[in-house]
């Protein structure tokens, strides 16, 4: 058995990095497809603003950020259903003031500790059982949220005029669906890090968006790619004794790259095999 | 329970849309004002008007997508608000903002949409309704294509893939917006000639919306003219001069010619 496998907390980051990449861009294909891809981005903000806060009270910081998140979720699909904001309006609203009271709490506990530093830039060495068990149950239930409203989900992001009148809950399907990514990005931050946790819930979409035809086959490819990436990046990091969460979307973005080469190509032999159709 | 409820139903007469009274405010901005008409069974309606006239408000109102400011939209006798039964209508959006990105579905993908009925577990694992998706293609001729994602076929064709979606759902009212905007000539033709056929023999409702004049005096059993209030409605063939004028703002005048319509 290769060395890594021979330590608890590699396995634990393996499994726990493998997780998130499955979860992340499970959620993530319906957001890239309404252009919500942001508001992972915002909600990772709104999670900092919830660890400060845990860190400063000395509450379970996960589990603050968890709260935090599912309202800001909350809020932002009540402001843009509510249609008080434009949407893009909205997530950034929300991420800057998630910053700044996250910068403000920060300062006011004497600025960044070895904990907060964890939270930036992922710290997967260091998954405790507890994190691992935690990010297995959200993984469990996002895939069976996707599984079962997969058509309300696919319909709502193709065009939600059309999704309501053929009698899907349009509102209640994006709530939920904001609600999920707001606690996927809360569990993913130890993996990659707030900073890079937007990263791994749209990158593999993207590459898999290049070469997939179809719905379903774009989602599975996108979760192949996640999981790929995390395992891949996981590795390298132990190996090249570099930052887990940083070599984790590098691969992704290696990924996207190997994407766009293909799907290049590919319409290249098209056009020299058909010249007539360009 | 559709089936039966289409069987009760008398043919031809009875209103599958109704507008009464229909008021609609944006804000202050009077959007719809007092439209009182219906779309009776077995018509092909349209609601003609210029850029702004709130035909695609009347659309929404129709569709319950918006509720009026006042007065009552009813779909088949029951209040668009609280309309549930939307097997019974196909709406079919002037375009679809994602598929013009790299939206991945396939026509069949989008097609197979239609067939929802309520949430369903294992969605995700089977298709259900394999041969009404696929009559639903063959229907607008495009069945070589049903592998193909949306995103990569022509206006024309995109147009028929919504158009399949919207009749796999086996809609007793079938409502379209600027159903042929953006399509070449000749697809038109095609797309006007599926829609009449559709009429015809599977005894499908048709509301158009559009500001094409041409389609509504060779298509429409039945126009409404709108410019925030209803100018005219009837018989497109009986509109006059000075209804036309007073829809636009600008001296009109229809000629018709008969050679469009010898070649049916």
């Amino acid at each position: 058995m290769p060395e890594i496998f021979t330590y608890d907390f590699m396995v634990r980051a393996i499994i726990g990095g493998a997780l998130v990449g499955l979860l992340a861009p499970a959620l993530g294909v319906f957001l890239v497809l309404r252009r919500l891809s942001l508001i992972a981005d915002s909600l990772a903000h709104v999670a900092l603003m919830g660890v400060a806060i845990g860190l400063l009270t000395r509450t379970f910081a996960p589990g603050v950020a968890l709260g935090t998140t599912s309202l800001a979720a909350l809020a932002i699909e009540q402001l843009r259903i509510r249609r008080m904001l434009p949407g893009d309006v909205a997530l950034a609203v929300v991420l800057y003031c998630a910053l700044a009271i996250a910068v403000v709490i920060i300062s006011v506990a004497s600025g960044f500790n070895v904990d907060l530093f964890g939270y930036l830039f992922g710290s997967v060495l260091t998954m405790s059982p507890t994190d691992l068990w935690l990010v297995a149950g959200l993984a469990v239930v996002v895939v069976l949220f996707v599984t079962f409203f997969f058509s309300e989900l696919s319909q709502t992001s193709f065009d939600p005029d059309l999704a309501r009148t053929s009698g899907v809950r349009v509102n209640l399907v994006s709530m939920a669906l904001a609600v999920l990514t707001g606690a996927a990005i809360t569990l993913s931050m130890r993996v990659v890090g707030v900073l890079l946790v937007g990263a791994l819930i749209v990158i593999p979409v993207m590459a898999s968006l290049r070469v997939a035809t179809g719905l379903r086959a774009s989602a599975l490819l996108a979760m192949a790619i996640g999981v790929l990436s995390s395992f891949i990046g996981i590795v390298i990091a132990y190996y090249a004794n570099i930052a887990a969460g940083g070599a984790v979307v590098l691969v992704a973005v290696g990924f996207l790259i190997v994407a766009f080469g293909w799907s290049w190509a590919k319409a290249k032999l098209r056009m020299t095999r058909h010249p007539e159709a360009s | 329970m559709k089936k039966s409820e289409k069987q009760e139903q008398p043919h031809g007469g009875w209103p599958c849309l109704e507008f009464r009274n229909v008021w609609y405010r944006y804000g202050t901005d009077l959007a719809v004002q007092d439209v009182t008409f219906q779309v009776e069974h077995g018509e092909i309606a349209a609601i003609l008007g210029p850029n702004g006239s709130g035909k695609t408000t009347l659309l929404k109102l129709a569709l319950g997508l918006m509720h009026p400011s006042q007065g009552q939209v009813l779909l088949f006798g029951q209040s668009a608000e609280r309309f549930r039964h939307w097997g019974r209508i196909g709406y079919v959006p002037q375009r679809v903002e994602a598929a013009q990105g790299d939206y991945p579905a396939t026509a069949y993908e989008v097609v197979s949409q239609g067939t929802y009925r309520g949430p369903d577990p294992l969605a995700f694992f089977r298709s259900k309704d394999r041969s009404k998706i696929l009559d639903a293609l063959e229907t607008v001729g495009l069945s070589d294509l049903k592998s193909r994602r949306i995103s990569t076929m022509s206006v024309g064709q995109r147009q028929r893939v919504l158009l399949a979606r919207a009749l796999v759902r086996q809609p007793d009212l079938l409502v379209l917006d600027e159903p042929v905007a953006g399509v070449d000539a000749a697809a038109e033709e095609q797309f006007y000639d599926l829609l009449r056929r559709l009429n015809k023999e599977r005894s499908i409702t048709v509301l158009m919306v559009t500001h094409d004049i041409g389609a509504v005096m060779r298509e429409a059993t039945t126009v409404a003219c709108i410019n925030r209030t209803v100018v005219y409605h009837g018989s497109p063939h009986a509109m006059s001069q000075k209804e036309l004028s007073e829809l636009y703002g600008i001296p009109m005048e229809v000629l018709l010619h008969d050679a469009l319509h010898e070649h049916r």
